[in-house]
């Protein structure tokens, strides 16, 4: 369906436009307490209202998808940048080489993004640091795989083959087949990946395991929110929507990437 | 190779299943030593971080001594996984008490969370996924596909706290939160329930409805399929009496993948429900810095996601009849 791919890449947009925005410019200081105007409705000046302290929840929100997004940014490109070159090299390399990443892939995927940040934060005390580190390994073996399983699906096409009876290196022809033809799959990846991530971050940093105060964090705000639910829903529901709507965004993004990159699939819905 | 192949790959089913169970263990065997080096080896000393930063140089030594951490790391690992083996997790360096039997009143707790929240799950996604897939060229099943898809991007914790908002504050139906233990009062137990396992389970219900349906519209396309229903069968019994089998092997790999997610979100769960479950007790030893514990805790969650995986590949072989008689 194109509609996927076109509501995924608006919400996706969205943020992204908002996150780069408040590098510039937020309507009031995210920051700035003010104790005479605790808990307001929406008003004109306050378009989303204030938190406890006082705070614009507007601004909050806007700065807080920078948040969301250098979590994603970081921890999915970490998870690619090792993942992809290692489920190539277990599709090409020695047979107990291939072996050996898919075993310990599988090991890995025991320790989910959230039990490895905490035992992290265990260690290391909680920041965004940690919790990007960990999404960013627990994904790891995805990318893995479905880069292992594309390199296997291009090394058994003519084309791979004539390369290879020609004459051609393996690295040459891992650089010139292999990695253009799984980038397609690698990218609905790490959109698929990206909504996790944002999971991840959200619920970490609701638990107190990410994002440090001050610097505004969707998971923080809505864990700050939970106290004060019976008084003011808000509050919970702004960071909620907004986690919500990031996550369906790179979702839908994945799906309609997907369809586009194997068109047999679309055919079959 | 899938893990359907890794398991039809050692010739008969027996076969397979003990070669699997071989990795079982093996895997069991090298997360117990991950746990332990990320916690034994990283943070430099144990007592000192269970201390606190003020402890004088004396005070930590002799908890070294006390709790054997001046002894050869090998020397701990070995005594570690012994104790853990016999179902001891060791002493607390915080509270200096045992920690196994906690652990285990614990995991009483989240058990019972992540079999309801299961429950849920196939209560909303099986009936739903099918429909989905039965009428996906119809509006309604458009309808079912989008809303999985919305109901996919909220975080479980969210879910929770609408939830309270609306059951717990306004209706007042059912309790914020707390725990009851069933042999106390059975009807208090299940009211404390049903609100984290909605929570936990509307999510992974709304994952798990795309590949039921999915799967579903993979069997309708099947010749047995359509046989059935040039037979004359109507949509829904051809589904139960030929492809339903068929629709679960995809389904019951998913399953397992989502059992090790629910594992995980009870941990977020429990916490918005002061539930006293492992994930509790985890948050509150990290907090606590009390590292043994949480060794103890995040060995207890691995090796029930490696457990998952396994009777998954094992339920594989049982299910499906070609790979059985490969």
């Amino acid at each position: 369906m194109r509609g996927n791919l076109v509501v995924g890449a608006a919400l996706v947009g969205l943020v992204v436009v908002t996150a780069l925005v408040s590098l510039l410019w937020t309507p009031l200081d995210p920051q700035a307490v003010d104790a005479s105007v605790r808990l307001l409705g929406p008003t004109p000046e306050h378009l989303l209202g204030t938190d406890k302290f006082g705070r614009d929840v507007f601004s909050q929100l806007m700065v807080g998808a920078q948040t969301t997004l250098y979590v994603g940014i970081i921890a999915v490109g970490l998870a690619a940048a090792v993942g992809v070159p290692l489920g190539v090299l277990a599709a090409m390399g020695p047979r107990w080489l291939g072996e050996l990443v898919m075993r310990t892939s599988d090991l890995v995927l025991a320790f989910p993004a959230l039990l490895l940040a905490i035992m992290l934060a265990a260690v290391y005390g909680a920041s965004t640091l940690t919790a990007m580190i960990a999404i960013g390994v627990a994904t790891v073996p995805a990318f893995a795989r479905v880069a292992r399983a594309g390199t296997l699906q291009v090394l058994s096409r003519e084309y791979t083959l004539a390369a290879r009876a020609g004459g051609r290196s393996r690295w040459w022809i891992a650089w010139r087949h292999v990695l253009p033809n799984i980038s397609g799959m690698v990218v609905v990846q790490a959109s698929v990946s990206f909504a996790m991530a944002v999971l991840a971050e959200a619920a970490l940093s609701f638990l107190g395991f990410g994002t440090a105060p001050p610097t505004p964090s969707w998971g923080r705000m809505l864990q700050e929110s939970q106290e004060l639910l019976a008084v003011d829903a808000r509050l919970a529901l702004v960071p909620g929507l907004a986690i919500a709507a990031v996550v369906l965004g790179f979702n839908l993004l994945g799906d309609g990437l997907r369809d586009r990159f194997d068109p047999r699939l679309e055919a079959r819905r | 190779m899938t893990a359907a192949e890794r398991v039809a790959g050692g010739g008969s089913p027996a076969v397979a299943i003990a070669r699997r169970f071989g990795i079982l263990v093996v895997s069991v065997a090298v997360a117990s030593v991950v746990v332990f080096a990320f916690m034994a080896v990283l943070p430099g000393d144990p007592a000192q971080v269970a201390l606190g930063v003020n402890a004088t140089p004396e005070l930590v030594e002799r908890t070294r001594q006390e709790f054997g951490l001046d002894r050869p790391l090998v020397a701990q690992y070995l005594d570690w996984v012994g104790g853990v083996l016999t179902g001891d997790f060791g002493t607390s360096y915080v509270t200096k008490e045992a920690i196994g039997p906690q652990l285990l009143d614990r995991l009483g707790v989240t058990l019972w969370l992540v079999g309801a929240g299961m429950l849920v799950a196939l209560l909303i996604a099986v009936p739903t996924g099918i429909v989905a897939a039965v009428r996906h060229r119809r509006p309604s099943g458009v309808v079912v596909s989008a809303a999985s898809q919305v109901g996919v991007a909220v975080p479980a914790f969210l879910a929770a706290i609408i939830l309270v908002q609306v059951f717990a504050v306004q209706l007042g139906w059912l309790p914020s939160g707390g725990w009851t233990p069933p042999a106390y009062d059975a009807g208090a137990w299940l009211r404390g329930l049903i609100l984290p396992a909605v929570s936990l389970g509307l999510v992974q219900g709304a994952v798990l409805t795309r590949y039921v349906r999915s799967a579903v519209l993979d069997v309708q396309r099947e010749d047995f399929l359509r046989t059935a229903r040039a037979k004359g069968l109507r949509p829904y019994p051809a589904l139960v009496r030929h492809g339903l089998r068929n629709a679960a092997v995809p389904v019951v790999t998913v399953l397992g993948v989502q059992l090790a997610t629910l594992l995980v979100g009870a941990v977020v769960i429990e916490r918005v429900f002061v539930l006293p479950g492992l994930g509790s007790m985890l948050l509150d030893s990290v907090a606590a810095r009390d590292l043994l514990a949480v060794q103890g805790i995040v060995l207890v969650l691995v090796v029930g996601v490696l457990l998952v995986n396994f009777l998954v590949d094992v339920l594989y072989t049982v299910l499906d009849p070609r790979l059985r008689r490969s």
